[in-house]
């Protein structure tokens, strides 16, 4: 197995962190918001609003389930097209009350099915994207696990995107990758090498900003440390974000992208 | 008397000289979409199907004879064309080989043109250049497309075709469905007409970025329309999915699609809507 595949499997672990894990650490309190009023709620993106260190923020992310139930009702974190549409009601509402948007990512990518496609699964991630080019508010968003596709960049169009030391973020799975282009879903790993998805990776392309170191010396970090230091790299961040006057913030977010 | 005698045949001589009618390659094509085969000239200037009315595939070049008055067309960021941001092996070359064989530099051709005396900022995807897929410079021509289309306040009118993402291009490609929008909803937010057509196939990150994005969206009959590949979500479910999954037709009934209009008649459409705005 290539170094590159050894990460993609540590990033799917599904005993991860997941999204609920750190919102319940990392917040001083939190009150789930549920549904896209257009169709239903979808529990592959949770989303509502809450306290970081005394700021009102609202928080969106993947849930990936750590059983099989679990994972029967968030489909492993890929969403569906009302997830993705209950993700930008939140972050309209984010904006109308002047509060900053906190996103969390782990997804394979957006749901591949039949109900997907007929509730127009494209539409909705280009909804996202078209809306979250200028919202008004701040926009972080951290890969926690794996970024696939679409239906990361779903909620990834923000001021800053950090990762996760072993999570990964790419254009497609691997495996996916590998069959598309070489017509055999088995050369996986050979794929994982080239595609530059690592979180070393992309911050030396300039894709995000700030990698989460995860190990020390080759030690796991305690969680409620790395929990501790997360709140407060977000807590500065949104500190800094928040001083920058609104025109400003939509313009740089537009360069952040408009150079790649 | 044997009652199994062989019987004994003269063997005939195979003729050189061929009996009967004969057909020449390339007099016939199959539809892709009603399977029947139809007379090359019957498909006419415009390639459409006298059957069923499926619009073929055709190179951009041919459609912007189709759309833009004669002599209208003037061509923006002629070229931009394609780098190998991630060094993928064999892609410089893949490239190079493509621009020779198709004679266009990219996967879309941007400008400005009239449609029936309408100044508008075109784009035109071209799947036979690497299936239409989207890498940098795709995103990089339609961004400023907008972005010139914006600063001299015209509408964009933009034919699309794509695979999705260009693989070769990993995350970098990505990144080019964050940039059009962006740009798109600048051109949007100051008031101006967009109009997209789908035309086949229009699928994966191309769909989820510029091509749902119109004011008004446009397709061709019978173009495949979708964001998920058909095969991958068999593959996902594990069954077969109807031949009619994912066809414009369907996708317009799903309320995705404004209006399903024939190749012959998308000029003069096209033409009426940009004279309402």
């Amino acid at each position: 197995m290539s170094d590159a595949m050894n990460t993609v499997s540590m990033a799917r672990k599904l005993d991860r962190i997941n999204m609920v894990d750190i919102v319940t650490h990392l917040m001083d309190d939190f009150f789930e918001l549920h549904g896209d009023r257009l169709y239903k709620d979808d529990e592959a993106i949770r989303g509502g609003i809450g306290r970081l260190n005394g700021r009102a923020i609202t928080v969106i992310g993947n849930q990936k389930g750590q059983t099989i139930e679990d994972n029967m009702r968030t489909n492993f974190g890929s969403a569906h097209p009302e997830g993705y549409r209950k993700s930008l009601r939140l972050m309209k509402q984010a904006e109308k009350f002047n509060r900053p948007i906190l996103n969390f990512i782990n997804t394979s990518g957006a749901y591949c099915g039949v109900e997907a496609e007929e509730r127009g699964q494209g539409e909705a991630i280009a909804k996202n994207l078209f809306e979250m080019s200028s919202l008004s508010v701040p926009i972080l968003s951290i890969i926690i696990g794996e970024g696939g596709s679409g239906g990361a960049l779903g909620l990834a169009l923000a001021d800053e995107v950090w990762m996760m030391e072993h999570s990964i973020y790419s254009i497609l799975s691997p495996e996916g990758f590998a069959s598309i282009l070489w017509k055999d879903a088995k050369k996986a790993s050979e794929a994982a090498e080239l595609m530059k998805l690592t979180s070393k990776d992309l911050l030396e392309l300039g894709i995000v900003e700030k990698v989460i170191p995860e190990n020390e010396n080759g030690l796991a970090i305690d969680q409620k440390k790395l929990m501790e230091d997360l709140k407060g790299q977000i807590h500065e961040t949104f500190n800094s974000l928040e001083r920058v006057p609104k025109d400003e913030l939509i313009e740089t977010r537009y360069n952040r992208f408009r150079h790649f | 008397m044997r009652l199994f005698k062989k019987r004994s045949y003269i063997t005939l001589q195979k003729s050189t000289t061929q009996n009967g009618p004969t057909v020449p390659d390339g007099m016939f094509e199959k539809c892709p979409q009603c399977k029947k085969p139809i007379y090359v000239k019957s498909l006419g200037i415009e390639r459409m199907c006298p059957n069923c009315h499926y619009a073929f595939r055709i190179t951009a070049q041919e459609r912007l004879f189709l759309i833009a008055d004669q002599g209208s067309f003037t061509e923006w960021d002629a070229s931009i064309h394609s780098e190998n941001p991630l060094d993928f092996p064999g892609y410089t070359e893949k490239i190079a080989q493509t621009q020779i064989r198709t004679g266009l530099r990219e996967a879309v051709v941007t400008g400005v043109a009239e449609i029936e005396g309408h100044k508008t900022a075109i784009g035109i995807m071209d799947s036979y250049f690497i299936m239409g897929s989207m890498g940098q410079a795709v995103g990089e021509k339609i961004t400023r497309l907008f972005e010139e289309a914006t600063k001299r306040k015209l509408p964009v009118v933009l034919f699309t075709a794509s695979g999705g993402a260009r693989m070769q291009e990993g995350i970098f490609s990505l990144m080019q469905m964050a940039k059009t929008s962006a740009a798109i909803k600048r051109h949007s937010d100051s008031g101006l007409l967009y109009i997209t057509v789908l035309t086949d196939p229009t699928t994966g990150g191309v769909t989820a970025s510029f091509a749902m994005l119109g004011d008004i969206i446009l397709s061709e009959p019978g173009a495949l329309v979708g964001f998920a590949g058909k095969r991958v979500i068999e593959q996902t479910i594990n069954e077969s999915l109807p031949d009619d999954f994912q066809l414009a037709e369907t996708v317009l009934k799903n309320g995705f699609i404004d209006s399903i209009v024939e190749r012959n008649k998308m000029k003069e459409t096209l033409s009426y809507l940009l004279s309402v705005h």
